[in-house]
Protein backbone atom coordinates (compact mmCIF):
# COMPACT_ATOMS: atom_id res chain seq x y z
CA UNK A 1 0.00 0.00 0.00
CA UNK A 2 2.91 2.35 -0.72
CA UNK A 3 2.14 5.84 -2.01
CA UNK A 4 2.29 5.76 -5.80
CA UNK A 5 3.55 8.65 -7.89
CA UNK A 6 -0.09 9.50 -8.66
CA UNK A 7 -0.96 9.51 -4.94
CA UNK A 8 1.92 11.85 -4.17
CA UNK A 9 1.03 14.18 -7.04
CA UNK A 10 -2.61 14.30 -5.90
CA UNK A 11 -1.74 15.06 -2.27
CA UNK A 12 0.80 17.76 -3.24
CA UNK A 13 -1.66 19.38 -5.65
CA UNK A 14 -4.40 19.53 -3.04
CA UNK A 15 -2.01 20.90 -0.43
CA UNK A 16 -0.95 23.67 -2.83
CA UNK A 17 -4.62 24.51 -3.27
CA UNK A 18 -5.24 24.63 0.49
CA UNK A 19 -2.34 27.06 0.81
CA UNK A 20 -2.29 28.89 4.12
CA UNK A 21 -5.76 27.61 5.03
CA UNK A 22 -4.59 24.18 6.15
CA UNK A 23 -4.88 25.17 9.81
CA UNK A 24 -8.52 26.20 9.34
CA UNK A 25 -9.34 22.70 8.15
CA UNK A 26 -7.25 20.87 10.74
CA UNK A 27 -8.99 22.93 13.46
CA UNK A 28 -12.39 21.97 12.04
CA UNK A 29 -11.23 18.34 11.85
CA UNK A 30 -10.33 18.47 15.54
CA UNK A 31 -13.76 19.93 16.40
CA UNK A 32 -15.43 17.17 14.40
CA UNK A 33 -13.30 14.53 16.09
CA UNK A 34 -14.27 15.76 19.56
CA UNK A 35 -17.97 15.88 18.56
CA UNK A 36 -18.16 12.47 16.86
CA UNK A 37 -15.66 10.54 18.95
CA UNK A 38 -16.03 11.91 22.47
CA UNK A 39 -13.41 9.54 23.93
CA UNK A 40 -10.79 11.61 22.10
CA UNK A 41 -11.54 14.46 24.50
CA UNK A 42 -9.92 12.45 27.30
CA UNK A 43 -6.54 13.56 25.95
CA UNK A 44 -7.45 17.22 26.41
CA UNK A 45 -8.82 17.67 29.92
CA UNK A 46 -6.75 20.85 30.16
CA UNK A 47 -8.34 22.39 27.06
CA UNK A 48 -11.39 24.54 26.62
CA UNK A 49 -13.16 22.50 23.94
CA UNK A 50 -16.07 24.88 23.35
CA UNK A 51 -16.66 26.10 19.76
CA UNK A 52 -14.10 28.71 18.71
CA UNK A 53 -11.65 27.75 21.45
CA UNK A 54 -8.28 29.45 21.04
CA UNK A 55 -6.56 26.35 22.41
CA UNK A 56 -8.17 24.11 19.78
CA UNK A 57 -7.17 26.61 17.07
CA UNK A 58 -3.59 26.62 18.33
CA UNK A 59 -3.59 22.85 18.34
CA UNK A 60 -5.07 22.81 14.84
CA UNK A 61 -2.10 24.90 13.72
CA UNK A 62 0.32 22.35 15.20
CA UNK A 63 -1.44 19.52 13.37
CA UNK A 64 -1.43 21.58 10.15
CA UNK A 65 2.29 22.22 10.39
CA UNK A 66 2.95 18.51 10.99
CA UNK A 67 0.86 17.49 7.98
CA UNK A 68 2.53 20.11 5.79
CA UNK A 69 5.88 18.71 6.90
CA UNK A 70 4.63 15.24 5.97
CA UNK A 71 3.53 16.43 2.51
CA UNK A 72 7.02 17.88 1.99
CA UNK A 73 8.58 14.50 2.82
CA UNK A 74 6.31 11.97 1.15
CA UNK A 75 9.37 9.90 0.28
CA UNK A 76 10.32 9.42 3.91
CA UNK A 77 7.37 9.78 6.24
CA UNK A 78 8.82 7.66 9.06
CA UNK A 79 11.99 9.76 9.05
CA UNK A 80 10.22 13.10 8.84
CA UNK A 81 7.75 12.18 11.59
CA UNK A 82 10.10 10.31 13.92
CA UNK A 83 10.29 13.09 16.51
CA UNK A 84 6.48 13.43 16.53
CA UNK A 85 6.20 9.67 16.81
CA UNK A 86 8.42 9.69 19.88
CA UNK A 87 6.34 12.51 21.35
CA UNK A 88 3.04 10.68 20.84
CA UNK A 89 4.42 7.33 21.95
CA UNK A 90 6.50 8.24 24.93
CA UNK A 91 5.09 11.47 26.32
CA UNK A 92 1.53 11.93 25.14
CA UNK A 93 0.82 8.21 24.93
CA UNK A 94 -2.16 8.68 22.64
CA UNK A 95 -3.70 5.36 21.60
CA UNK A 96 -3.02 5.05 17.86
CA UNK A 97 -6.69 4.30 17.13
CA UNK A 98 -7.29 8.01 17.58
CA UNK A 99 -5.12 8.88 14.57
CA UNK A 100 -7.73 7.09 12.45
CA UNK A 101 -10.56 9.19 13.91
CA UNK A 102 -8.76 12.47 13.24
CA UNK A 103 -7.78 11.27 9.75
CA UNK A 104 -11.41 10.41 8.97
CA UNK A 105 -12.65 13.78 10.23
CA UNK A 106 -10.02 15.55 8.13
CA UNK A 107 -11.37 13.71 5.07
CA UNK A 108 -14.90 14.77 6.05
CA UNK A 109 -13.74 18.39 6.42
CA UNK A 110 -11.99 18.42 3.05
CA UNK A 111 -14.97 16.75 1.35
CA UNK A 112 -17.25 19.36 2.87
CA UNK A 113 -15.10 22.32 1.70
CA UNK A 114 -13.76 20.99 -1.61
CA UNK A 115 -16.44 18.65 -2.97
CA UNK A 116 -15.38 19.33 -6.55
CA UNK A 117 -11.82 18.23 -5.82
CA UNK A 118 -12.78 15.24 -3.73
CA UNK A 119 -13.47 12.61 -6.38
CA UNK A 120 -12.90 8.89 -5.66
CA UNK A 121 -9.26 8.90 -6.82
CA UNK A 122 -8.34 11.92 -4.65
CA UNK A 123 -10.29 10.38 -1.75
CA UNK A 124 -8.24 7.18 -2.13
CA UNK A 125 -4.89 9.02 -2.34
CA UNK A 126 -5.66 11.16 0.71
CA UNK A 127 -6.87 8.19 2.71
CA UNK A 128 -3.66 6.33 1.88
CA UNK A 129 -1.53 9.35 2.78
CA UNK A 130 -3.26 9.75 6.14
CA UNK A 131 -2.88 6.02 6.91
CA UNK A 132 0.82 6.34 6.19
CA UNK A 133 1.04 9.36 8.49
CA UNK A 134 -0.79 7.41 11.22
CA UNK A 135 1.52 4.43 10.76
CA UNK A 136 4.59 6.68 10.93
CA UNK A 137 3.22 8.31 14.11
CA UNK A 138 2.63 4.90 15.67
CA UNK A 139 6.06 3.56 14.70
CA UNK A 140 7.72 4.42 18.03
CA UNK A 141 5.05 2.83 20.15
CA UNK A 142 6.58 -0.54 20.93
CA UNK A 143 10.16 0.61 21.03
CA UNK A 144 11.63 1.42 24.40
CA UNK A 145 14.82 3.38 24.00
CA UNK A 146 17.61 2.18 26.23
CA UNK A 147 18.15 4.42 29.19
CA UNK A 148 14.42 4.92 29.76
CA UNK A 149 13.46 1.39 30.63
CA UNK A 150 16.68 -0.41 29.80
CA UNK A 151 17.32 -2.93 27.01
CA UNK A 152 14.55 -5.44 26.44
CA UNK A 153 15.28 -9.12 27.18
CA UNK A 154 15.35 -11.40 24.10
CA UNK A 155 12.12 -13.25 23.34
CA UNK A 156 12.09 -16.77 24.82
CA UNK A 157 13.04 -19.43 22.31
CA UNK A 158 10.37 -21.91 21.21
CA UNK A 159 11.07 -25.28 22.88
CA UNK A 160 13.00 -27.75 20.71
CA UNK A 161 10.61 -30.39 19.39
CA UNK A 162 11.33 -33.90 20.67
CA UNK B 1 -28.85 -0.38 22.72
CA UNK B 2 -28.11 2.88 20.90
CA UNK B 3 -30.31 5.74 21.98
CA UNK B 4 -30.84 8.73 19.69
CA UNK B 5 -31.94 12.04 21.11
CA UNK B 6 -34.68 14.01 19.39
CA UNK B 7 -32.05 16.37 17.98
CA UNK B 8 -29.97 13.49 16.61
CA UNK B 9 -33.02 11.93 14.97
CA UNK B 10 -33.92 15.28 13.43
CA UNK B 11 -30.36 15.75 12.13
CA UNK B 12 -30.50 12.32 10.52
CA UNK B 13 -34.00 12.33 9.04
CA UNK B 14 -33.68 15.96 7.97
CA UNK B 15 -30.70 15.15 5.77
CA UNK B 16 -31.98 11.75 4.65
CA UNK B 17 -35.06 13.31 3.10
CA UNK B 18 -32.79 15.15 0.66
CA UNK B 19 -30.56 12.20 -0.23
CA UNK B 20 -30.90 10.73 -3.69
CA UNK B 21 -30.67 7.11 -2.57
CA UNK B 22 -29.88 5.55 -5.93
CA UNK B 23 -27.06 7.97 -6.70
CA UNK B 24 -25.63 8.08 -3.19
CA UNK B 25 -25.75 4.30 -2.87
CA UNK B 26 -23.77 3.79 -6.04
CA UNK B 27 -21.29 6.46 -5.02
CA UNK B 28 -20.83 4.99 -1.53
CA UNK B 29 -20.26 1.45 -2.71
CA UNK B 30 -18.08 2.63 -5.59
CA UNK B 31 -15.85 4.69 -3.32
CA UNK B 32 -15.58 1.76 -0.89
CA UNK B 33 -14.23 -0.41 -3.72
CA UNK B 34 -11.85 2.34 -4.92
CA UNK B 35 -10.49 3.55 -1.58
CA UNK B 36 -10.32 0.08 0.04
CA UNK B 37 -9.63 -2.21 -2.93
CA UNK B 38 -9.57 -5.36 -0.82
CA UNK B 39 -13.35 -4.96 -0.39
CA UNK B 40 -13.62 -6.02 -4.04
CA UNK B 41 -13.19 -9.58 -2.77
CA UNK B 42 -16.96 -9.82 -2.35
CA UNK B 43 -17.73 -8.76 -5.89
CA UNK B 44 -15.82 -11.06 -8.25
CA UNK B 45 -18.88 -11.41 -10.46
CA UNK B 46 -19.39 -7.68 -10.90
CA UNK B 47 -17.36 -7.44 -14.09
CA UNK B 48 -14.94 -4.57 -14.73
CA UNK B 49 -13.49 -3.18 -11.48
CA UNK B 50 -10.09 -2.43 -12.98
CA UNK B 51 -9.97 1.33 -12.38
CA UNK B 52 -11.68 4.05 -10.38
CA UNK B 53 -13.73 5.15 -13.39
CA UNK B 54 -14.64 1.55 -14.27
CA UNK B 55 -15.83 0.98 -10.72
CA UNK B 56 -17.80 4.23 -10.43
CA UNK B 57 -19.47 3.58 -13.80
CA UNK B 58 -20.13 -0.13 -13.24
CA UNK B 59 -23.90 -0.78 -13.44
CA UNK B 60 -23.74 -3.70 -10.99
CA UNK B 61 -21.96 -1.49 -8.44
CA UNK B 62 -24.66 1.16 -8.84
CA UNK B 63 -27.47 -1.37 -8.51
CA UNK B 64 -25.99 -2.99 -5.47
CA UNK B 65 -25.20 0.37 -3.89
CA UNK B 66 -28.84 1.35 -4.32
CA UNK B 67 -29.92 -1.89 -2.61
CA UNK B 68 -27.59 -1.31 0.33
CA UNK B 69 -28.61 2.30 0.84
CA UNK B 70 -32.32 1.52 0.51
CA UNK B 71 -31.89 -0.94 3.35
CA UNK B 72 -30.12 1.79 5.31
CA UNK B 73 -33.15 4.00 4.74
CA UNK B 74 -35.41 1.36 6.27
CA UNK B 75 -33.18 1.38 9.34
CA UNK B 76 -33.58 5.13 9.67
CA UNK B 77 -37.32 4.51 10.11
CA UNK B 78 -36.43 2.18 13.01
CA UNK B 79 -33.58 3.94 14.75
CA UNK B 80 -34.77 2.74 18.14
CA UNK B 81 -34.46 -0.89 17.13
CA UNK B 82 -31.53 -1.25 14.78
CA UNK B 83 -30.64 -4.72 16.06
CA UNK B 84 -34.16 -5.99 15.41
CA UNK B 85 -34.35 -4.34 12.00
CA UNK B 86 -31.06 -5.84 10.83
CA UNK B 87 -31.33 -9.30 12.44
CA UNK B 88 -32.08 -11.18 9.22
CA UNK B 89 -29.50 -9.21 7.22
CA UNK B 90 -26.96 -9.90 9.94
CA UNK B 91 -27.49 -13.64 9.62
CA UNK B 92 -27.22 -13.35 5.85
CA UNK B 93 -23.93 -11.40 5.96
CA UNK B 94 -22.44 -13.93 8.38
CA UNK B 95 -23.75 -17.27 7.16
CA UNK B 96 -24.05 -16.78 3.43
CA UNK B 97 -21.95 -13.77 2.46
CA UNK B 98 -19.11 -14.18 5.00
CA UNK B 99 -18.44 -10.45 5.25
CA UNK B 100 -16.04 -9.21 7.94
CA UNK B 101 -18.01 -6.63 9.98
CA UNK B 102 -15.08 -4.23 9.64
CA UNK B 103 -16.43 -3.64 6.12
CA UNK B 104 -19.66 -2.21 7.57
CA UNK B 105 -17.62 0.37 9.48
CA UNK B 106 -15.65 1.27 6.35
CA UNK B 107 -18.83 1.72 4.30
CA UNK B 108 -20.44 3.78 7.07
CA UNK B 109 -17.49 6.18 7.09
CA UNK B 110 -17.50 6.44 3.30
CA UNK B 111 -21.20 7.35 3.49
CA UNK B 112 -20.44 10.09 6.04
CA UNK B 113 -17.78 11.52 3.71
CA UNK B 114 -20.21 11.53 0.77
CA UNK B 115 -22.83 13.33 2.85
CA UNK B 116 -20.21 15.94 3.77
CA UNK B 117 -19.37 16.51 0.11
CA UNK B 118 -23.05 16.80 -0.89
CA UNK B 119 -24.32 18.90 1.99
CA UNK B 120 -21.32 21.13 2.72
CA UNK B 121 -22.14 23.77 5.29
CA UNK B 122 -25.23 21.87 6.45
CA UNK B 123 -23.02 18.96 7.50
CA UNK B 124 -21.94 20.58 10.76
CA UNK B 125 -19.92 18.74 13.40
CA UNK B 126 -23.16 18.10 15.33
CA UNK B 127 -24.89 16.64 12.28
CA UNK B 128 -21.82 14.53 11.54
CA UNK B 129 -21.81 13.26 15.14
CA UNK B 130 -25.43 12.07 14.82
CA UNK B 131 -24.59 10.29 11.59
CA UNK B 132 -21.45 8.68 13.03
CA UNK B 133 -23.68 7.31 15.80
CA UNK B 134 -26.11 5.95 13.24
CA UNK B 135 -23.51 4.29 11.03
CA UNK B 136 -21.82 2.78 14.09
CA UNK B 137 -25.22 1.51 15.29
CA UNK B 138 -25.96 -0.01 11.88
CA UNK B 139 -22.53 -1.67 11.74
CA UNK B 140 -23.02 -3.12 15.22
CA UNK B 141 -26.54 -4.30 14.38
CA UNK B 142 -25.30 -6.01 11.22
CA UNK B 143 -22.60 -7.76 13.21
CA UNK B 144 -24.92 -8.69 16.06
CA UNK B 145 -25.93 -12.14 14.81
CA UNK B 146 -22.42 -13.20 13.89
CA UNK B 147 -21.24 -16.42 15.43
Amino acid sequence: MALSAADRAAVRALWRKLGSNVCIYTTEALERTFASFPATKTYFPHFDLSPGSAQVKAHGKKVADALTLAVAHLDDLPGALSALSDLHALQLRVDPVNFKFLGHCLLVTLARHYPGDFGPAMHASLDKFLSHVSAALASSYRWTPEGVAGPQPPLPRAPESQ
Amino acid sequence: MVHFSAEEKAAITGLWGKVHVEEAGGEALGRLLVVYPWTQRFFDNFGNLSSASAIMGNPKVKAHGKKVLTSFGEAIKNMDNLKGSFAKLSELHCDKLHVDPENFRLLGNVLVIILASHFGKEFTPEVQAAWQKLVAGVATALAHKYH
